[in-house]
């Protein structure tokens, strides 16, 4: 603002003079609104409203982008590194209990594509599923911690439209993490350990053609399963105002479903949880793939997201937004 | 610098209430008293009624679950246990500890349960439920000299458990609820498991009213079984490992050296396991306790399952009882499974396998299915169940479907020894471990193959399974396609014993990888035992190796693998020397060095493996549908879109008895209704909590009315109401992008519109935030005042017929104030109209037009500023009023002193305490 100081008002009430006459004289140019109408937002079109390029560069630039991007990129160099310090053959490496997974971490330096199914493994459990609760649940739920969210909706951008658009982008940057992170690690693995045929855990080597179409299903799959983390947290993220909560959430819902699985007192039923085929993609890692885990991994995760991506359109039609 | 006066030339007395009632009498607002009573009836019970409903949510997912649990549990079958009694023994009676399981319909067919060596009926007990479940009467029943039942184990002997058998069935025709085939003879058929399969051939045999047949891993003459000898007919070498296991678990824990063993059946096995031998009255006890001795008496359809990892009782025992029915033509079919002894797995697997079999025999339904099945398992390890995933082979019949193929197996003679003592041996199969022990094998192992192949002097594979110097390896070629092998292949030896006229040979048939690992297929050996050998002379035998299913994959190698020690047999304990060479049996004089191995196969199809494409189809179908539902609500939705009120369409807002009302039962607007026309300058007043925010939010389509509506230019107010492209917002403070500069928030908030860039007018309105350079700035380092600046340039971009700004002066400073104003008071004055909410009174004064005046929800006035303030009129200011009147009266002018006009801010407060 221009330093000048108001002249005091008048008894009368006389009005201070105006501070910045540049506005205002821009604003004496504007278009006169008449009866017609004119001057009215003729170029609105709903469904331009929001487009993909716009999210694009909402979401990219965001600090926490930047913070995946550098988690991502140090993530291999950093397992690498550690392979190459310990001692070779001390088989101490810890892993998350499955067998295969201790097999995998064992074959880890044999070469690039084991090294890319080892960071996989490793990242599978918690690291990628963190990253794709965040990207899907911070996206609407931080907008409206922003209070940018009413801003978007008095564009208008449509809300089923402004959830289609965010979910798009959303999952465009998980599937994004989803591949980028083995493809690195695929590099990586081959600068540290060579490009040496795969093994497999189950006994038996790959071809490099063979490896890479095998690396190619288990990211394939992994992404299908980080549908439904996707899905939960975009749900919960559409309930609640809060980042944390909608990403928290999922993860604890992710979580829950685990420790139900490990009881297997349940039988049959632990089939219908969520994440009980989330390592199916290990039988990708068999000397022959074995498709009837990962089909019903697959048929699981769409028939739960697709649940959980209704009730989210469902509760934001309908919701006040107050934030 | 004074403003034009804002034209309001045709547009006189233009802010009115729309609704007929008159609000702006204070009086008939404040005579409404009914929101503060609905909020003490109506507010609890409503979140209360929610919390009850999330209880009966919670409530009905646990009955569901408790309901599903409890369906599980089966309350439609009934039991009944009791005491049977069988053949006496000794003189004392024995009772056999039974329970019988009802179906929901009776009479149906029965099916008599026998149980495995050392259990009891409890074992059969979710096996005789899910039988029972499927319509069959069920007795399970507990062997003499096992569990609660008395007497003594006599091995399937015809007097003793054969004879309970026939007690049994004969007590069955007692039972009312079963079907009977004519008086005394009921419709029954006997499954069991091992010891139970071999009693249900057995009583078949003996018992011809027994209809129908299921055995289950079970041998075919107990004595081969104990006994095996793989390269001819004579007792082989003990199995001394299993026959411990055995006499332990019927010794049981009772006192005396042979518990509740029969002496005759314990003597027996004492001098088995002191000698390694068996003598005549042995092998005829056993002979007797062997379905092989009344196979050519069973003639009713029998079934026959063998476990593929077993070492007890091999396929090859199933093979030998399929032969010896279908001899007569009994209808048999034949099926070999996973686990078997050396994996157990629980009866209750079977049981639709057993349903299958006896559902057309007993009770006429569908069709009797006597292909042989084979499961073979797939080249994985399920990730999800950690077993090996199986396909199914089908062939017509187990007899007819049985190949082989010729494949050349190569390596020198090769002289092995036999250790004193029979150790160090090799470990293949430990009871009930067997396949567990093979993989460890195979992870464990160096290269064998190019051992076995490659070196011509020395064979000298390594490993649990093989010792050096213990094992001769002949190798075939990698196999140029994969091969299934399923049954027991043969292959034709030369032995040559160096210092004994007997030898006790193992022979096993490996997997080798192209990378050398071994794996012995269900880590099963054959023994073979020759007798009558003369020192250094060759003998050519036929050895039938193990019966295995196994998919050898392309570019692997068979293995020939003949060992002199295995530490679940019984070895000899001098040490031993042989010399073991291939035989080409088509060369006349025995072609060294190489050999044919005549590979088990099975003509069959083999099914598709399993894939579970219901799942897959179900997710995409879930997907699908709600992909359609989507589309079919947007779609309505537009349609819904009423139509717009033309009358209305150039009226920037018409307010019509607007209600909100939240969950609590909180009326935050209670029938507020007012219009806004063009190029006013409204200001919406009232104090904290009157329902302002609350108006504008619903007039943005943020929030739903509970009742009423807003029409912005005609259009009703839904989300996303196009109209709304004509409103610039500012509510309840800015909501920038704070990772973002100023600029940046503009020109993204702008390409989120999707209207053109020239529509948007930034110059004007980066002019009116008049934050300088630091538009370039991160929006988070602003001041309130700045962001407060942004966020109302953000709500002016491209110059909305409406602006809406709530609060537009919290965090500006005098002069920015000023400034505001003029520049709302200017932007009015194009046309447009402003809406300001505010509860500074002087400002609103000073700024608007137009007021509306809110209260607890509740419109309380609504008018032109002057109307509301009262009439105006010119004012002449004097110093000294009296003195004025004094001249005024001398001037001839009638004068009076009338009390100065009242401000905004006195009518508003005389308003508050009307309304209260």
């Amino acid at each position: 603002m221009t330093g000048t100081l108001p002249t005091t008002a008048g008894p009368d009430g006389q009005r201070p003079p105006p501070t910045q006459q540049g506005s205002h004289d821009l604003l004496a140019d504007a278009p006169r609104v008449d009866e017609a109408g004119v001057g009215g937002a003729r170029g609105f079109r709903p469904e331009r409203t929001l487009r993909l390029r716009v999210e694009f560069a909402r979401q990219l630039r965001r600090r926490r982008t930047y913070l995946v991007g550098l988690v991502l990129l140090l993530l291999p160099p950093i397992i690498a590194l550690a392979f190459q310090v310990s001692s070779p053959g001390s088989g101490s490496s810890r892993s998350d209990g499955s067998y295969s997974g201790q097999l995998l971490a064992e074959l880890a330096t044999q070469g690039a594509v084991n090294f890319a199914l080892f960071t996989e493994f490793a990242s599978a459990s918690f690291l990628l599923l963190v990253l794709v609760a965040l990207f899907c649940g911070d996206t609407v739920a931080s907008e409206a911690s922003w209070s940018s969210l009413r801003y978007l909706l008095v564009i208008p951008v449509p809300r089923g439209r402004l959830l289609r658009q965010k979910l798009i982008v959303a999952l465009t940057l998980s599937l994004g993490v989803n591949v980028l992170l083995p493809a690195w690690a695929l590099l990586v693995g081959g600068m540290f350990f060579g490009w040496a045929p795969g093994q497999s855990p189950l006994g038996g080597t790959f071809t490099t053609g063979e490896g890479l179409t095998r690396l190619l299903i288990v990211v394939g799959y992994a992404s299908v399963q980080s549908l439904l983390v996707a899905s939960l947290a975009f749900l919960i993220g559409v309930l609640t105002d809060a980042p944390l909560g909608a990403v928290g959430g999922a993860i604890l819902v992710v979580i829950l479903s685990g420790i139900l699985d490990s009881i297997t007192a349940l039988g049959d039923y632990r089939q219908f949880l969520p994440t009980h085929f989330q390592y199916a993609w290990l039988d990708a890692v068999a000397p022959t793939v074995q498709w009837d885990g990962m089909m019903r991994g697959t048929g699981s995760v769409l028939v739960y997201s697709a649940v959980f991506f209704a009730l989210a359109w469902w509760r934001f039609h309908r919701k006040d937004i107050v934030s | 610098m004074r403003a034009e006066p804002v034209p309001r030339a045709g547009l006189p007395g233009a802010l009115r209430p729309a609704g007929g009632a008159g609000p702006a009498d204070p009086s008939g607002a404040a005579a409404a008293p009914v929101p503060v009573k609905a909020r003490s009836w109506r507010g609890r019970p409503r979140s209360r009624r929610r919390l009850i409903a999330l209880g009966a949510v919670a409530l009905a997912v646990v009955g569901a679950l408790a309901g599903l649990v409890v369906a599980q549990r089966d309350s439609a079958v009934a039991t009944r246990s009791e005491f049977v009694p069988g053949t006496a023994e000794g003189g004392e009676p024995v009772l056999l500890d039974t329970t019988l399981y009802l179906p929901a319909r009776t009479p149906a067919p029965a099916v008599l349960l026998a149980h495995g060596f050392g259990g009891s009926k409890q074992d059969l007990a979710s096996a005789a439920r899910d039988l029972a479940r499927r319509g069959y009467v069920v007795l399970a029943y507990t062997a003499r000299g096992f569990g609660a039942s008395s007497g003594l184990v006599h091995l399937n002997a015809p007097d003793y458990e054969v004879a309970d058998a026939r007690a049994l069935v004969s007590h069955l025709a007692s039972v009312p609820e079963v079907r009977m085939d004519a008086p005394g003879d009921p419709r029954v058929g006997v499954a069991g498991s091992s010891y139970g399969g071999a009693l249900a051939l057995l009583a078949a045999g003996h018992d011809p009213r027994i209809d129908a047949v299921v055995a289950d891993s079970t041998w075919h003459d107990l004595s081969r079984a104990l006994l095996p000898n793989a390269a001819g007919d004579e007792p082989g070498v003990f199995k001394k490992q299993w026959a411990g296991v055995l006499f332990a678990a019927a010794a049981g824990r009772e006192t005396g050296a042979c518990g509740r063993l029969a002496p005759d059946v314990c003597a027996a096995y004492q001098r088995v396991a002191a000698a390694g031998e068996a003598d005549e009255q042995v092998v005829a006890l056993l002979r007797a306790a062997s379905p092989a001795s009344v196979l050519d008496r069973v003639h009713v359809p029998t079934l026959l399952i063998q476990g593929e990892q077993d070492s007890l009782f091999p396929l090859t025992d199933a093979d030998a009882n399929a032969r010896g029915l279908a001899a007569h033509g009994t209808a048999v079919k034949e099926v070999w499974r996973r686990g078997g002894h050396d994996a157990p797995t629980s009866f209750a697997r079977q049981v639709g396998r057993v349903d299958d079999w006896f559902g057309p025999l007993l009770f006429g339904r569908g069709q009797l299915d006597t292909s042989f099945e084979v499961v073979v398992p797939g080249g994985g390890i399920s990730a999800e169940t950690g077993q090996a995933v199986s396909r199914l082979l089908r062939a017509d019949d187990a007899m007819t479907s049985r190949t082989t193929a010729e494949l050349a197996v190569m390596g020198p003679p090769q002289t092995i020894n036999a250790p004193a003592g029979g150790t160090p041996a090799a470990v293949t199969a430990v009871p009930g471990l067997g396949a567990l022990l093979g993989d460890v094998a195979a992870l464990a192992q160096p290269a064998l193959a190019d051992q076995a192949a490659d070196s011509a002097d020395t064979a000298d594979p390594a490993g649990l399974a093989v010792i050096p110097g213990q094992a001769a390896a002949f190798a075939s070629a990698p196999l140029p396609q994969g091969l299934l092998v399923a049954g027991s292949s043969t292959v034709t030896l030369r032995v040559t014993a160096h210092d004994s006229t007997d030898a006790t040979l193992f022979a096993s048939l490996v997997i080798v990888d192209p990378d050398g690992a071994p794996e012995l297929p269900s880590g099963l050996v054959a023994p073979l035992r020759l007798t009558g050998l003369t020192q250094g002379e060759a003998r050519t035998v036929s050895v039938a190796l193990p019966g295995v299913v196994t998919r050898v994959p392309p570019g692997h190698r068979l293995v020939l693998v003949v060992s002199t020690t295995d530490a679940a047999y019984h070895l000899p304990t001098p040490p031993r020397s042989y010399t073991i060479a291939l035989a080409d049996p088509s060369a006349p004089d025995g072609g060294l060095g190489q050999g044919e191995l005549a590979v088990a196969r099975v003509d069959g199809r083999l099914a598709d493996a399993e894939q579970p494409w219901g799942w897959l189809v179900a997710g995409g179908v879930a997907m699908a549908l709600v992909l359609a539902a989507g589309m079919v609500a947007g779609a309505r939705r537009r349609r819904r879109r009423r139509a717009v009120a033309e009358e209305l369409a150039t009226v920037p807002v018409v307010v019509e008895d607007l209600v909100k009302e939240y969950g609590d039962g909180y009326r935050a607007v209670d029938g507020v209704s007012f219009r806004v026309e063009r190029g006013q300058v409204v200001g919406l007043l009232g104090p904290n909590g009157a329902g302002k925010t609350t108006v504008l939010r619903m007039l943005m389509g943020l929030i739903m009315p509970t009742a009423g509506r807003v029409r912005l230019f005609g259009e009703p107010v839904v989300p996303g109401t196009p109209a709304l492209a004509r409103v610039g917002a500012f509510v309840e403070g800015p909501g920038l992008l704070g990772h973002l500069s100023g600029r940046d928030n503009l020109r993204l908030y702008w390409a989120a519109t999707g209207r053109p860039a020239e529509e948007a007018r930034f110059e004007t309105v980066l002019e009116i935030a008049g934050l300088g350079p630091s538009v370039e700035r991160r929006v988070r380092t602003y001041s309130q005042g700045m962001r407060q600046r942004l966020a109302i340039a953000q709500a002016m971009l491209g110059l909305p017929e409406l602006l809406v700004l709530d609060e537009p002066t919290n965090g500006l400073d005098p002069p920015q104030i000023a400034q505001m104003r003029e520049v709302l008071r200017r932007y009015a004055a194009t046309g447009r109209t402003v809406m300001i909410s505010s509860h500074l009174l002087a400002e609103v004064e000073q700024t608007c037009s137009h007021v509306v005046v809110m209260h607890r929800g509740r419109l309380v006035a609504a008018g032109a500023v002057e109307e509301i303030v009262g009439a105006g009129g010119t004012r002449l200011a004097v110093a000294d009023p009296e003195e004025a009147q004094r001249v005024l009266a001398a001037a001839g002018v009638a004068a009076r002193v009338v009390p100065a006009q009242r401000s905004l801010e006195e009518v508003f407060l005389r308003m508050l305490d009307a309304d209260s």
